[in-house]
């Protein structure tokens, strides 16, 4: 099972410095994948730790929203570890892909590379094959149908409940 | 109480669907007198269990059975396995439905008269005219509670409303209102009025708007009359050596194949399995299929001129809020080629939530310019076209040279490439659209493109002659006397407008028909 936890226990903060950073930000040790801040972490199961750092900093070149912190794609990548547990094809597609991404990325890899352009540039290069392909088909639904993130966009989800909004402001429109 | 009948009772008229036409068909037959069988595919979820939640919704409600695609439509690229987005459900696609209920206008019933020959499109005109369905319009308006019709109020406007209306005012529209909606402005006939929920497209869970399902369905069952059998798959329809249908070969609930005896059969399963069911029925005496001498089942399959337009502006709209179509502008409706194009669309407001916006918006696409989008998702407005489509003979649905469903039939696979009016207007409509929100302050839009159909059209279309179509100007198949069509695969030609309060009409007529016929003796 992949696990997300939050304010994982444990590393100390000097443990954190010595092991180092991969890119900006997250930190891997062990099958673990954990946030700078320690806010939260993601054990790996079937998928390397730096192949599940690199999915969540792919996701975010793919849908790069500024103000969304990496839990989010993180949450919203993990199914592919959860599916390669149980399917060797998608594994290796991962996998694989990852690593082309590395390979194309020189040394560093594709989390090392600096700049977003950089990075979306391989990926405009890739955008047609099956790896890209299936991790962008699962991310739109996976990413944005996080209930936690509709916030972040204006969006209220459910409203039957609340009665709807006919008292609610469906028509409260002022500027115009 | 809902009537249990037996299989072997071959004097009942089984539907088949419990839509918009097998739904209104089925209550008005048994409000005659007749004793109707309903065979639904889907199951029977009440309107309380509806879920206000768009990827959920779709898992509960959609027609998901495997299909594929093919032509040069971009569904086929992006959902190449979704062509159309209905309902597997008692209610059919009336859970779903944004309630537009508009009359088509008398030109469109012509189409081949008014529009002339156009090149590589195969245009006919209707059996009928809009005064022969006037009367039952009129049924269907008040049957529906349709607002702006018999005295009954629309329904107010909601902020995406609002921008459609200051655009339209600003570029000179004169036809722009909240619409005719078959959503209650009031209660009125047992069912509350509107909530301005939003996810109208999810199933109402107030019931305001009207779904075969809490509307017809239960007024047909009451009178002893109907029974519907829900998870009732339709495999294929039999008949006897004079060509008369006999029998409706079914799976039930479990898997069991079933065989409903029927005097009369009716095909209302929308305009994909309509086709399908026919043409998987072929036999020694007909081996094309059902009711195909004329070539014409599968053939001629329209989806509307669709696409979306949504803007960006400065400050918040939170379109999601409220009646999902919310209002319309008519005034492009008309036929006038001085426009590049025949025929005409409407323009209806609609939203979608997070997660079918990021889906749809721009189907595939992904980086800054399509998150940046995403972000200004509460100072969005929206609207949806929705225009007439030319028939083409290769846009159809055909049989699947190798891939069967688990009942050992051929899935469908569903053919659609644009004709050139359709792109010419769908390209008119789509700088109309910019132009109204323009004209309030747009800092962005974006020409979004099709979504899988919802109108699903012209499959077993009606025609004068037997060798032009598959159906007469009552829906009766040409071929064969005791069999009918029943939903919007019957239309000969899309018109401009959402195609739910036609197929209701004509449900309404064709029970009158039947009933007529069955006095008669003739069927």
């Amino acid at each position: 099972m992949t696990t997300i936890y939050e304010q994982r226990p444990g590393l100390s903060r000097r443990e954190l410095l010595k092991r180092g950073t991969i890119g900006a930000a997250l930190i891997i040790t062990g099958k673990a994948v954990i946030s700078p801040d320690r806010a939260w972490g993601m054990e790996a199961a079937a998928l390397k730790p730096e192949t599940m750092a690199t999915l969540i900093k792919l996701a975010r070149d793919i849908y790069p929203h500024d103000s969304v912190p990496d839990r989010f794609y993180a949450i919203a990548v993990k199914g592919h570890d959860t599916k390669a547990a149980g399917d060797a094809a998608h594994k290796e597609l991962i996998e694989a892909g990852v690593a082309d991404l590395d390979k194309r990325a020189g040394a560093g890899g594709y989390r090392g590379l600096g700049w977003e352009d950089d990075r979306v540039a391989i990926l405009r290069d890739i955008e047609a094959t099956p790896f890209f392909q299936a991790v962008r088909g699962d991310l739109v639904v996976s990413f944005y149908n996080q209930k936690e993130l509709w916030p972040h966009f204006g969006y209220e989800g459910e409203s039957y409940s609340k009665g709807g909004y006919i008292a609610r402001g469906f028509d409260d429109i002022e500027w115009l | 109480m809902a009537a249990p009948y037996d299989l072997n009772d071959d004097s009942v008229v089984v539907i088949i669907g419990s839509g918009a036409g097998g739904g209104t068909l089925g209550n008005e037959l048994a409000q005659k007198g007749i004793d109707v069988v309903v065979l639904e595919a889907g199951a029977r979820i009440e309107y309380e269990d509806f879920i206000n939640d768009e990827w959920d919704s779709f898992a509960q409600l959609a027609w998901l059975d495997h299909r594929t695609t093919g032509g040069g439509w971009r569904v086929s690229k992006d959902f190449p396995n979704l062509p159309a987005w209905i309902v597997k459900a008692v209610g059919g696609t009336t859970t779903h439905w944004a309630g537009a209920s508009l009359r088509f206008q008398e030109h469109e019933f012509k189409a081949l008269t008014n529009y002339g020959k156009v090149e590589g499109a195969n245009l006919l005109d209707w059996p009928l005219t809009l005064a022969e369905l006037e009367p039952y319009y009129t049924k269907a308006e008040d049957k529906m509670g349709v607002t702006r019709t018999h005295g009954i109020e629309g329904l107010p406007g909601n902020n995406n409303f609002k921008i459609l209306k200051a655009g339209a005012d600003k570029l000179g529209y004169k036809e722009c209102h909240t619409g005719r909606m078959a959503i209650n402005s009031a209660e009125r006939d047992d069912r509350m009025s509107c909530q301005q929920t939003g996810f109208c497209f999810q199933g109402c869970k107030w019931g305001a708007k009207w779904s075969t399902l809490y509307t017809e369905i239960p007024k047909g069952e009451a009178t002893g009359k109907l029974e519907v059998r829900p998870n009732s798959h339709v495999i294929r329809i039999e008949h006897d050596a004079d060509g008369k249908v006999t029998n409706v070969v079914y799976a039930d609930k479990d898997g069991n194949l079933q065989s409903q005896k029927a005097r009369i059969v009716c095909v209302a399963g929308n305009s994909i399995e309509s086709p399908r069911l026919l043409l998987n029925s072929a036999s020694n005496l007909f081996p094309d299929g059902l009711a195909n001498s004329s070539g014409q089942v599968g053939k001629n399959y329209m989806r509307h001129t669709t696409g979306s337009v949504y803007a960006v502006f400065e400050k918040p709209v939170h379109f999601y809020r409220g009646t999902t179509m919310a209002g319309i502008v008519q005034d492009e409706a008309r036929h006038d080629p001085s426009r590049g194009f025949v025929g005409g669309y409407e323009l209806e407001t609609l939203a979608l939530g997070v997660p079918f916006m990021a889906a749809f918006l721009d189907p595939g696409g992904w980086g800054r310019a399509f998150t940046s989008a995403m972000d200004n998702y509460a100072n969005m407005a929206g609207l949806w076209i929705v225009g007439e489509d030319m028939p083409q003979e290769s846009n159809a649905v055909k049989l699947h040279a190798e891939l069967k469903d688990k009942y050992g039939m051929p899935i469908p696979d569903v053919w659609f490439t644009d004709h050139a009016n359709d792109v010419a207007m769908r390209n008119h409509a789509y700088r109309q659209g910019q132009a109204i929100y323009e004209a309030v302050g747009a800092t962005r839009s974006f020409p979004t493109p099709p979504y899988p159909s919802t109108h699903n059209l012209g499959t077993n279309r009606m025609s004068e002659k037997a060798s032009d179509g598959v159906v007469n100007k009552w829906g009766q198949t040409h071929d064969i006397k005791n069999l009918f069509v029943s939903d919007g695969s019957q239309f000969t030609t899309g018109a401009a407008e959402n195609p739910t309060l036609t197929i209701v009409t004509l449900a309404i007529r064709q029970a009158d028909y039947i009933a007529q016929e069955m006095a008669a003796g003739t069927i």
